[in-house]
């Protein structure tokens, strides 16, 4: 696979997807089963269910599944609505035929019930998985790709060997001239004034700095912060032990900016997202689960996300395939089918950290050429979606070069 | 686990200021670690990816990992102890041991 370019479908707005997936999207929970059952038939084939549970109005979500489904990686969007409920389906609805995707709305209530609903929905849906294979493929340049990562299930060997297999990874893919993000400021705690001095200007490391405090005031009024019994019991005991391992993800590139849930950054680098909502504590804790933060990787604009565990997760996720990077060799004993990588030789042989780069990056081109995850192949299309409150970025937080 | 002799093992020791080696491999109480040129013996059983004290760390004192504090020390710790939610603690956030938990 060496040298091997990626390549995707070209999308109107000129991104490369290297999935070619119909969506179906329930805007309310009262319409998730109907969008579980329209996918039945397709089983195997690349329809995923997403969507968002509230009936209250979000502009968090509404952009987010605005976001994701105009994502490189989706190729038509069937939306299921109820009817009454409060999420803007119009205006998404708009939004995803302005992209130039196929796509269509079904109200449950309009229908004529769930079986109605069902039949209408798997109806439309055959039509475009035709439509989308015509799509043409384009060969990515370096600068195409978007790599997201996440740790979870975390415990030492994760700071030893699952994230610093991600950081290397990441280092070469910066150098090559792509895009990659890294999230979780709850997981810079303790390590946030390190973490700035790698900010292109003070300016940034500064706001940094205030996005941490900011997840620390978050998690003092949750009553909780991002630990687990797990982490624990895998011979985490601080907060701050976990946050200097979880650092090791995003490697030593310098960072170009911070950005927020469903945006996309200006210019190819390195990216902290911060998924910590801002104002006063709302909605509970920012990331319920380690899928929320996957969602936000991808509504970012991420090809891929490589999840670099210890204690071992089974998850994937819908629309983009996830990467599993397994630190512990024990638990890869355990659970290696829902694994792609062993990083687990590396806890006994730091050496080891190039073989697993070269591993990842392989398993990345050969994900652009149809080749599937072992969370998909094991069916893991996760999903999860909250409501959250965010204030638009500060001036340093993106400062374009050039 | 009986054992006629104590193992042998190499923690990984992540940054030469660090005060804890890191086991590779579970361990059993009264094995030996080794770094460089220093032994200690381990007062109980240990997991892979634990934390084994490889100085004295005082009451208060730091305890660094990867050449960082990464919380401080709840009591004196012995060379040889595990280092855990037990005589360690968060400087940011109090960590609650769920499962010991009534």
């Amino acid at each position: 696979m060496t040298g091997q370019a990626m390549q995707g479908w070209l999308r109107a707005d000129g991104h490369k997807g290297i999935c070619n997936t119909v969506v179906v999207a329930y805007l309310v929970e009262c319409a998730h089963h109907v969008a579980c059952e329209i996918t039945c038939p397709f089983e195997g084939q690349d329809v995923h269910v997403i969507g968002f549970p509230g009936c209250f109005p979000n502009d968090y979500a509404q952009g987010m599944m605005e976001a994701l489904c105009t994502h490189q990686t989706v190729g038509a969007v069937l939306l299921v609505s109820l009817g009454c409920e409060n999420f803007q389906k119009r205006r998404l609805l708009e939004a995803i035929e302005t992209s130039g995707r196929p796509a269509h709305l079904i109200s449950i209530q309009d229908a004529g019930g769930t079986r109605a609903s069902v039949t209408a929905g798997r109806n439309w849906v055959t039509d475009p998985i035709r439509q989308i294979a015509n799509v043409p493929k384009a060969e990515m340049t370096p600068a195409d790709p978007v790599i997201g990562t996440i740790c979870g299930g975390s415990e030492a060997t994760s700071g030893i060997a699952g994230n610093p297999a991600a950081g290397r990874a990441f280092d070469r893919l910066v150098a090559e001239g792509a895009t990659c993000i890294f999230e979780e400021t709850g997981e810079l705690i303790g390590f946030e004034h390190v973490k700035a001095e790698g900010a292109v200007s003070p300016e940034l490391g500064d706001a940094l700095v205030e996005t941490v405090q900011k997840a620390v005031r978050y998690y003092d009024t949750m009553g909780d912060g991002s630990f687990s019994q797990g982490n624990a019991e895998g011979g985490l005991s601080t907060i701050e032990e976990k946050s200097l391992g979880a650092y090791a993800k995003s490697g030593a590139s310098p960072i170009s900016g911070i950005v927020k849930p469903g945006e996309r950054p200006p210019t190819a680098g390195l990216y902290l997202m911060d998924v910590v909502p801002d104002g006063t504590p709302r909605f509970g804790f920012p990331n319920i689960n380690d899928t929320a933060e996957i969602v936000e990787l991808i509504a970012w604009g991420a090809h891929a996300v490589i999840f670099a565990t210890g204690r071992g997760s089974a998850v994937g996720s819908a629309i983009s395939p996830v990467l599993k990077v397994c630190a512990n060799p024990e638990t890869f004993a355990r659970m290696g089918e829902d694994m792609d990588v062993n990083a687990g030789r590396v806890v006994r042989d730091a050496a080891g950290l190039d073989e697993v780069d070269a591993e990842i990056r392989d398993k990345l081109v050969a994900l652009a050429h149809g080749s599937r995850t072992a969370s998909e192949d094991l069916g893991h299309h996760e999903f999860a979606l909250t409501s959250k409150v965010f204030e638009p970025l500060g001036p340093a937080c993106l400062q374009v070069a050039g | 686990m009986a054992m006629d002799k104590p193992a042998r093992q190499d923690p990984l020791v992540t940054n030469d200021a660090d005060n804890i080696g890191v086991s590779k491999r579970s361990a059993a109480a009264g094995s030996i670690q080794q770094v460089g040129t220093r032994q200690v013996t381990l007062e109980t059983t240990v997991g892979m990816g634990h934390k084994v004290a490889l100085a004295p760390i005082r009451e208060g004192q730091d305890v660094m990992k990867y050449g960082f504090p990464i919380g401080v020390a709840t009591c004196d710790i012995a060379p040889g102890a595990h280092v855990h939610l037990h005589n360690s603690a968060s400087r940011y956030t109090v960590i609650r041991d769920r499962e010991s938990e009534k």
